[in-house]
């Protein structure tokens, strides 16, 4: 499974990765996009947009099912990937670099509270 | 525990995705479903079908037995090897299952049903062989496989893999059947294209299976064999239609035969007391988002809902079945509940694609 060791996690199978600005990048991991199977439609959240903890601010689907995507901290949605919002296969090809949307928390320190890689992949494992 | 088709082993060592479907451990890909569906569509695909039941009904009352049981009528059916679709109506006129029933004479009979509804279907056959007392023996079949090979390329591939069955099969017309050696191949499908349903011994399945992956058949999972319907404007048990569906509100009309006013079939009466409320038809969406099933639909003639909704492979477009009301006009432009949002949709004749052709 490939669950890069540098990033957070979530439950609902997010990927989160701190950049230098203060922001993080959020996408969905490797195993989820699997699992949803060949992805034809993003739906991503506006920049300026506030979100809590665990919202749903986004949706992918796959041409069997409709995934929501949730906030994986509280803050304020500062980017979406609109190259992946026209080519919504390019989150199978690679779901680590297609991105989805970035956001600047409220706290900082909520992204270390995330799950790190080993305890996504026990996780991951068991889905 | 859910059950295994004689395929199995096979699917899992190509590395499919495996997941439940009606209590049996089925593909729905085996990589990516799109490109299943594009190998249906321009050349050929396969589908392990095994877990759908086939039943032979014998015996001396199995034509007028079947023309009560069912909504369609077998009468029509007099060539041997010709296939009838047909559901099977309750007392209340709701679809127990849909099914196709081959001929073979006129005591003599091949029924195909779904996974889900086997053993309900069987139980309620068996009941109703014992209430009328019919001359009939009934017997399921878990000893056979049987697999779908779907497109335009399917049959020329299916004969390259199975030495002498050319011309056995060639001069099938579509649903017709023809029994090969131990094989029943028959010229049906659930994908709008043409085919192949092989009818085989359970162990023979693998090796069947493997030649017709060694001829370019691509091994297709349920994702594709579902889009493909979708596209093909094709019923899905369950979804589409069930126990508190009338076919007259399904799509189905055309498989109901009154023209016997003798014909006292199960569910004839319920029908003609309560003739169709509904139409379905076909949706495109005309804003990006993907058509699923259960969304609520806004038309001037009132609402409907979508029974199966996707994103279309072929046309590149969600589209979806939806109930609307009869007065709802051809072509009109409706707005369908996409997780809170009201988006516009076209409604077209179905189907959507027919022999790789889009028709809308």
């Amino acid at each position: 499974m490939n669950i890069p060791a540098e990033l957070k996690y979530t439950k609902s199978h997010e990927w989160i990765r701190r950049e230098d600005d203060g922001t993080v990048t959020v996408g969905i991991t490797d195993h989820a996009q699997e699992a949803l199977g060949d992805i034809v439609f993003l739906d991503l959240p506006d920049a300026g947009r506030v979100v809590a903890a665990g919202e749903e601010c986004a949706v992918v689907e796959s041409v069997k099912a409709a995934s929501d995507i949730y906030a994986p901290v509280a803050g304020e949605i500062v980017a979406a990937n609109d190259a992946a919002l026209d080519a919504p296969e390019s989150v199978n090809a690679d779901a680590y670099a297609n991105w989805l949307f970035k956001l600047k928390p409220a706290n900082a320190a909520d992204v270390d509270a995330l799950l790190d890689a080993a305890a996504y992949a026990e996780i991951a494992a068991d889905d | 525990m859910a059950r295994c088709t004689p395929l199995h082993a096979v699917h899992v060592a190509a590395g499919a995705r495996m997941v439940d479907f009606a209590g049996w451990d089925m593909p729905v890909n085996y990589g990516s479903q799109i490109e299943e569906h594009h190998a249906v569509r321009s050349d050929a695909g396969m589908f392990d079908v095994s877990h759908m039941l086939a039943l032979d009904l014998t015996g001396a009352d199995a034509t007028p037995f079947l023309r009560t049981l069912l909504a369609n009528d077998v009468a029509k059916l007099t060539v041997p090897g010709k296939a009838l679709y047909s559901c099977m109506l309750n007392a209340e006129g709701g679809v127990i299952d849909d099914l196709i029933v081959y001929y073979f004479a006129p005591d003599k009979f091949r029924i195909v049903v779904n996974a889900g509804t086997a053993d309900k279907d069987v139980a309620r056959m068996r009941k109703q062989i014992a209430r009328t007392g019919a001359n009939v023996s009934l017997d399921a079949h878990r000893d056979l496989a049987m697999i779908a090979v779907q497109g335009p390329n399917a049959r020329a591939k299916t004969w390259h893999a199975i030495p002498g069955s050319e011309s056995a099969s060639a001069g099938l017309k579509p649903f017709f059947a023809a029994q090969v050696g131990d094989m029943l191949i028959a010229r049906t499908g659930y994908t709008g294209e043409d085919g192949f349903e092989i009818t085989l011994p359970a162990a023979q399945a693998p090796a069947l299976w493997n030649a017709l992956s060694a001829a370019g058949v691509a091994p297709c999972g349920l994702g594709a064999r579902d889009t493909l319907r979708l596209e093909a404007g094709m019923n899905l048990y369950g979804q589409d239609m069930d126990e508190a569906t009338s076919p007259l509100n399904a799509g189905l009309s055309w498989t109901v035969d009154m023209k016997d006013i003798d014909r006292n079939f199960i569910g004839r009466a319920a029908l003609e007391t309560s003739p169709a409320s509904q139409k379905v038809i076909g949706l495109v969406l005309l804003e990006r988002g993907v058509l699923r099933a259960h969304q609520t639909v806004f038309t001037d003639a009132g609402e409907g809902e979508t029974t199966s909704g996707t994103f279309s492979p072929t046309l590149q477009q969600a589209i979806a079945f939806a109930r609307v009301p009869l007065e709802l006009a051809e072509g009109s432009t409706v707005e369908v509940d996409i997780r809170g949002k009201r988006l516009r949709a076209r409604t077209v004749k179905l189907p959507f694609v027919r022999n790789g052709q889009a028709l809308i």
